[in-house]
């Protein structure tokens, strides 16, 4: 399948989930291309993981057309399933069994997957390589769970919020591991609610709210189109803070520079990150 | 290993995906491994029917009139058929709803794994587990309570199909049961209750000739009735005859129930089982 020239590991179109009177899915598109990371980005109960369950083959759908790897999810053939690598949001492995054997059992169930040592030294776990899963951390655990998702070879990676609950180190060192993944060539959807993550590591991304996708490109791209303006922030005379979103900052600071004489008490001039551009989309805009 | 053949998606190339026999054996083998990892369960699952054979046998142990056995005879079958239910029934329908409850089913299901290699394993940690529980409780029972061990290899033979019709059966109803609780923490209570109430009804606690009729009718519903039945006639002399509802331990209707148990079970589990908590939708 190809669309503008690029070949889709995931088609989406008027996707829609209802769960009873409550629309989670509301008409979202998607164009997944082969060998990028794209990032779906959004508030808690915007519809990521309802649409990452569906693209799993794991949840149901009211509407929409939807084509993940040339099939249909919604009836996966085992074959397909081994191209489709899942890190679910909330894991949990075997608790008594060691790392090695997990990832050594779980490379049985495809036909060509990658090498167990392997798979755990690219996670960063051959040194737990013989622990209980039950003696890992947080963060070790959930880079099994990559590991897991991973040992298939999978041709498209789909990862549910993967790094929520770790700390800065630990996500940065995940950070690494997507990147070493997708320059392997593996597609890789991700879903966060970190703003510097999907900066960091997508291609391009889609921002989603209330169900539906509300600005989708490259995060340099949507900062551009969406990021339009600066605020000024100084302060005056009394001691109150002022701040003022105008499109031209120069003009607002020559006019502040005749005001006050000389030095501007607390000037700052602010460019939107994506961050104030994702809760402007999002509706969240005064959450600043 | 056995390997299917299958044309990939994208035509040309075509994968082999691992068999499902040579994977549940696999699977088996790291069930039994995470069995007996865990100390505590491993000393708990095998003490409990030996415990209560112990108080059950010790506490009543006259000279049952006319039957030629003691009350302690009675017993060791009996909880060899509880025994073997607790192995497969309980623990097999209480950890697969705990499973299923901690996405551990949920996270199988999104690989290739065939889902048969799932029961298989389930199947063997079940044999493995019910075979050392059975010969744990025949050892107790030889050696504390009189009990003879059968000379004639009909009466091995009629032994063997008891254990794996009635723990096949009892696995598939543990597995069918273990959809019913709504999580994991309600697990313990929505398998145990049936259970005691069959261990009632059955004759495994009370001495069959003393339950009244309608009770035993309805325990004759069920393997577990038919179980301890056909271990009576195993491992009792003949003369205990006198003791059972039709005067005979019936063998042959005892294999016909449990032989329905097992297609019904798997009918019942293939239609019920889900992979999924009823929250996950």
């Amino acid at each position: 399948m190809t669309t503008h020239g690029y070949e889709l590991a995931v088609d989406v179109r008027g996707l829609r989930k209802q769960y009873g009177d409550v629309t989670a899915v509301d008409g979202i598109d998607l164009g997944i291309r082969r060998g990028e990371v794209f990032g779906l980005l959004g508030p808690n109960g915007a519809g990521k993981s309802t649409t990452v369950e569906i693209l799993q083959g794991n949840r149901g759908r009211d509407a929409g057309e939807v084509s993940v790897l040339g099939s249909d999810p919604a009836h996966g053939t085992r074959a397909w399933r081994s191209r489709v690598g899942i890190v679910w949001q909330d894991e949990s492995a075997p608790a008594e069994l060691t790392v090695r054997e997990t990832v050594r059992h779980f490379a049985r169930y495809y036909p060509r997957p990658r090498d167990p040592e392997e798979v755990m030294g690219l996670v960063g776990l051959q040194e737990q390589a013989g622990s209980r899963i039950k003696a890992l951390s947080g963060g070790q655990r959930r880079r099994l769970d990559v590991a897991l998702g991973v040992i298939g070879g999978p041709e498209l990676l789909l990862l549910d919020e993967p790094t929520t609950g770790f700390d800065p180190a630990a996500r940065r060192q995940f950070w690494q591991l997507i990147r070493k993944l997708s320059d392997e060539g593996t597609t890789i959807l991700l879903t966060t609610h970190y703003l510097e993550e999907a900066e960091a590591l997508a291609d391009r991304l889609a921002v989603i709210a209330q169900g539906q996708v509300v600005a989708e490109g490259e995060p340099t791209g949507l900062r551009e189109r969406y990021g339009t303006g600066a605020t000024v922030e100084w302060t005056e005379q009394d001691g109150a803070p002022r701040a003022e979103r105008t499109d031209t900052p120069t003009r607002t600071v020559a006019e502040l520079m005749r005001r006050f004489d000389g030095e501007i008490p607390g000037l700052q001039v602010r460019r939107p990150t994506l961050e104030d551009v994702y809760l402007r989309l999002t509706g969240q805009e005064d959450a600043r | 290993m056995t390997t299917t053949a299958v044309r990939k998606a994208r035509g040309e190339v075509a994968v082999r995906l691992p068999g499902a026999w040579g994977l549940g054996l696999q699977h088996g083998a790291l069930e039994i491994k995470q069995f007996f990892r865990q100390r505590d369960q491993v000393v708990f699952t095998f003490a409990f029917p030996v415990v209560f054979l112990f108080l059950f046998a010790s506490i009543f142990s006259d000279d049952v009139q006319g039957a030629g056995i003691t009350a302690s005879q009675l017993y060791v079958p009996a909880m060899m058929a509880a025994g073997i239910m607790s192995t497969s029934f309980q623990s097999l329908g209480i950890s697969i709803a705990i499973e299923r409850d901690e996405k551990v089913l949920r996270r199988l299901r999104g690989t290739p794994m065939p889902p048969a290699s799932y029961f298989l394993g389930k199947i063997w940690l079940v044999l493995v587990t019910g075979l050392l529980e059975t010969a744990i409780l025949l050892l107790v029972g030889t050696t504390l309570y009189d009990v003879d061990l059968p000379s004639d290899v009909g009466r091995w033979f009629d032994f063997a199909w008891i254990f794996v019709l009635g723990l096949t059966a009892c696995a598939l109803l543990g597995i069918a049961i273990s959809s019913v609780p709504k999580s994991g923490k309600s697990a313990t209570s929505v398998v145990v209750l049936p259970f005691l109430v069959l261990q009632f009804i059955s004759g495994v606690y009370i001495a069959i000739d003393t339950i009244p009729d309608w009770m035993l009718n309805i325990g004759a519903l069920f393997p577990l009735k038919w179980m301890c039945q056909g271990l009576r006639g195993v491992f009792l002399p003949e003369s205990a005859q006198v003791l059972e509802q039709a005067g005979s331990w019936e063998f042959g209707r005892a294999a016909l129930v449990l032989g329905a148990w097992c297609v019904g079970g798997l009918v019942l589990c293939l239609l019920t089982f889900r992979w999924k908590n009823r929250r996950d939708g």
